[in-house]
């Protein structure tokens, strides 16, 4: 089974929507409540990035058998050092994100806590493409 | 502590959440940066905020958190309690500042979270 959602970029007010739609699904199939708020922690730390970086950006999820993907791509400036930005309380956000509560770097951190296999690919001027896989039951 | 003893103790008002005041809450924890709160274990948590944003109702909708209560006197938006209705969140909000909310809670006997 498969999904796709839309982000917007910059808009504050829509951000969350796609990982809310994505948790509702997630329940109907009976998924594992645990599991459930690690995959939609994970995804929404990734959606509020893309509003507050990226100029758009795509959710896809994918519900395998044995393990649920979501990949978020974006359009946007890209990350120049990813090491960097997997630093705890390395940030680059702007004052307006975090006014929001956002942007004291634990974003990509947390991500990496809430899934079993993180793949993060960038381009600079071009945009992210993060990879999360939750795998249904332990390895 | 019941939701309703919370809401006694702090003279707090209840916005949304009838349903839930004979709720047992057990820990408590005080942030205004959400990304901290993504991070917690929030099981029969009630999460004190001087933030008040949409985005404060999307992380506890993702977390699932089921209590957020607003110091400071920070005021429920109709987009903020629309969120709250839809993912049966109980809201408050107090006239007290962070620190007078967390002192009376931790006298009452809400553990911390960590």
């Amino acid at each position: 089974m498969e999904f796709n959602f839309n982000i917007e970029g910059g808009n504050f007010s829509r951000a969350g929507t796609a990982s809310s739609e994505i948790k509702k699904i997630l329940k109907q199939l009976n998924v594992d409540s645990n599991l459930i708020k690690r995959i939609v922690v994970a995804l929404y730390e990734a959606e509020v990035n893309v509003v507050a970086h990226a100029w758009e950006g795509n959710i896809y999820v994918h519900i395998r058998p044995d393990a649920i993907e979501v990949t978020v791509a974006d359009k946007g400036p890209g990350i120049p050092d990813i090491n960097l930005a997997m630093q705890e309380g390395y940030s680059t956000a702007s004052p307006e994100v975090r006014e929001m509560g956002f942007g004291a770097g634990m974003g990509l951190p947390n991500m990496q806590k809430n899934c079993d296999k993180l793949q993060i690919e960038s381009e600079i001027n071009i945009g992210t493409k993060v990879t999360m896989l939750t795998y249904l039951k332990p390895q | 502590m019941l939701l309703k003893e919370i809401i006694c103790l702090l003279e707090a008002s209840l916005v949304y959440g009838e349903q839930y005041l004979n709720k047992e809450i057990k820990k408590a924890f005080a942030a205004d940066l959400m990304s901290d709160v993504l991070r917690l274990n929030t099981e029969d948590m009630i999460l004190i905020t001087g933030m008040a944003n949409l985005q404060v109702l999307r992380t506890a909708e993702m977390s699932d958190v089921s209590y957020i209560l607003f110091v400071r006197n920070k005021k429920v938006t109709p987009e903020m309690l629309a969120l709250a209705e839809e993912n049966g969140i109980a809201v408050m909000q107090c006239k007290q500042s962070m620190f007078k909310v967390c002192g009376e809670l931790y006298k009452a006997g809400l553990e911390p979270v960590f």
